[in-house]
């Protein structure tokens, strides 16, 4: 009975995905930084430095680069979709009263917590999926570079979104629809921040500056998982012929390092963590 | 032979358990909830039988909407007991025979009015036939708008829709909280009519109404709630059963005074007198009194005798707190 009421919630988070506007407007944006990076990427093909072609080398690096720059915009827009997706679903159906009549049937509260976590989850991680995908072939036919781990790098990047709209829902049972959405965005642009002055700490040798970066990363672990997807997908030997402080982490889109099984251990903890913390905030509501 | 005589009174007990009557629809006891430094509902017990329509009454804020909210575990009571159709409430299992239509009556807008009830029926865990979902739609009268998405709708017809939905899953005990707050005189009278049919069929109705004569015309008993207490409760006849007697005299005297005290509790001035009758009054009451009053020489011009609407009782109670006897 409780299996049938996640899926059944699930089910039903997904066809409001798909019905909604956000959907509409999620595909406008999605296709407008498609079409522009394909625009981009073909001129890079055929740029001259110095008066001479690229070298194989430096194309792959630029594009590495860029790619990068642009999966961060897909995983910006996948954020702000499904933190917005978040918020409505669960606040907005408290606040107009459409839970009443759901959660007067005979139902668990976390089973339609559960429920709406994973119908995101899903909406989120096939976003990911179709666009990383498009825009890698993108990649591919304009430039012909191809990420050398791009199943990793999508998965990191649907578990970023997860970590999102984990905290859009938790934020969502305790906060205003419109003011989840904006407090969980706001949250991932900050600790984008954090990480991007971590990693000028680490190039300039400056550990409490770069400890700025670790702890973020830590708390929301949507950064830390955005660094491990572009570490993914960046080309590991243009990068050590290119290196310098670069590698050092002080340029935002490009990672020195994978991620650590331990730092994935620690987003599933987080995870749970706050989904736990939802459900009983959410149990205790009065409606 | 000791086998044969477990046999017999396991049998024994299976019949006795058999013939109990059915646990009440709704019985709770003890509900109180505060917000912050107001106290909502306080002390608040009382039972729904099988097939019986109750009205909740009592002016705004009285608490009914908390109660009803309680009652389905929308609301967490600071204490009190609440068992529906014989299981405690706090499982999500006692609601399984229970069907609801919010105060504030709103479904998912991207979905169709034949989607919102195919969502509930899977909630609720009961199969039914598309065929009987139409049906459910039908007797709201929302046939032909069951491809349509519920955005579109109107607040009257989300409201019928709110009725498909309460009665869509089968219901045993069907709680509505202002069924007819959107609906025009038309659909007040269908739904008197839907409140009918549910009675005919056995099923339980817990109705909170603003509207008394709807209260009036269909329900069994009454629970009336004031300040988040029961002010009083009962059946019909138990809280209007009080009947009052008008009269015009002429040349009253002490005595003719005397005389309609003694029949019941006299209001009035001047020549316009008002004597409240107890309800249990035998039918000679009237006849004897005005044949007294004729013979103390009291001119009588006009002898009406008059039956309390609820709404007079009810305002009665709130502005004097007399619950009467029948709280």
């Amino acid at each position: 009975m409780t299996a049938q009421t996640v899926f059944t919630v699930a089910g039903l988070t997904l066809r409001e995905a798909a019905r909604r506007r956000v959907l509409r407007a999620l595909a406008a944006l999605t296709l407008a930084l498609l079409t522009l990076s394909a625009w981009g990427f073909s001129k890079l093909a055929g740029i001259e430095f110095e008066g001479s072609a690229l070298t194989s080398g430096e194309e792959r690096l630029i594009a590495s680069q860029v790619l990068n720059l642009v999966m961060f915009g897909l995983s910006l827009i996948a954020a702000l979709g499904t933190a917005f997706l978040a918020g409505p679903t669960l606040a907005g159906e408290i606040e107009s009263g459409t839970a009443l009549s759901i959660l007067a049937r005979p139902i668990r509260r976390s089973a339609v917590l559960l429920g709406k976590w994973l119908g995101l989850v899903a909406f989120g991680s096939g976003f990911v999926a179709v666009a990383g995908l498009a825009q890698f072939l993108i990649v591919r036919v304009t430039v012909g570079y191809w990420p050398p781990h791009p199943v990793e790098g999508l998965a990191l990047l649907a578990a970023q979104t997860t970590v999102l709209l984990t905290l859009g829902l938790l934020l969502a049972t305790l906060i205003s629809p419109m003011a989840s959405g904006v407090v969980a965005v706001g949250l991932f642009g900050a600790t984008w921040i954090a990480g991007v002055v971590g990693g000028i700490g680490d190039a300039l040798d400056n550990e409490s500056l770069a400890r700025v970066g670790s702890v973020s990363r830590m708390l929301l672990p949507t950064d830390g998982l955005w660094r491990g997807a572009m570490h993914a997908l960046q080309d590991p030997i243009a990068l050590a012929q290119f290196g310098g402080p670069a590698l050092e982490g002080g340029f935002p889109f490009l990672s020195p390092a994978g991620l650590t099984f331990a730092y994935l251990g620690w987003v599933v903890v987080w995870v749970a963590l706050l989904l736990g913390l939802a459900a009983v905030t959410f149990l205790r509501r009065d409606l | 032979m000791n086998a044969v005589a477990t046999d017999l009174a396991l049998d024994a007990a299976e019949r006795l358990i058999a013939e109990l009557p059915p646990s009440p629809a709704v019985w709770c006891s003890g509900l109180r909830k505060r917000y912050g430094r107001q106290t909502a509902v306080d002390g608040v017990s009382f039972t729904v039988g099988r097939g019986e329509i109750v009205g909740l009454l009592g002016p705004n804020g009285a608490g009914k909407t908390s109660v009803i909210k309680i009652l389905l575990g929308l609301v967490r009571p600071d204490a009190g007991e609440v068992v529906l159709l014989g299981r405690p409430a706090p499982d999500p299992g006692s609601r399984a025979g229970v069907g609801y239509l919010p105060e504030l009556f709103r479904y998912q807008p991207w979905l169709t009015a034949a989607e919102v009830l195919a969502l509930h029926v899977r909630l609720a865990g009961v199969a039914v036939s598309a065929e009987e979902r139409r049906e459910s739609l039908a007797a709201v009268g929302l046939t032909d708008r069951a491809r349509d998405r519920v955005g579109g709708f109107s607040k009257g017809m989300q409201q019928r829709l709110g009725l498909a939905v309460a009665l869509v899953a089968r219901p045993e005990l069907v709680v509505l909280d202002e069924p007819t707050s959107a609906l025009d005189p038309l659909g007040r009278a269908d739904v008197r009519d839907l409140l009918l049919a549910l009675r005919a069929r056995g099923v339980a109705v817990l109705l909170n109404s603003h509207l008394i004569g709807e209260v009036e015309r269909v329900c069994d008993r009454v629970v009336i709630l004031d300040k988040g207490r029961v002010a009083a409760s009962g059946t019909l006849p138990e809280l209007l059963g009080r009947r009052e007697l008008r009269l015009r005299l002429d040349g009253v005297t002490a005595e003719a005074e005397e005389r309609l005290a003694a029949a019941g509790r006299v209001t009035g001035s001047g020549s316009s007198f008002t004597v409240a009758l107890a309800a249990d009054e035998p039918a000679a009451t009237v006849p004897d009194l005005v044949a007294d009053l004729v013979e103390l020489g009291v001119r009588v011009h006009a002898v009406e005798p008059m039956r309390i609407s609820l709404e007079e009782r009810l305002l009665d109670i709130l502005r004097t707190g007399d619950g009467g006897d029948s709280r």
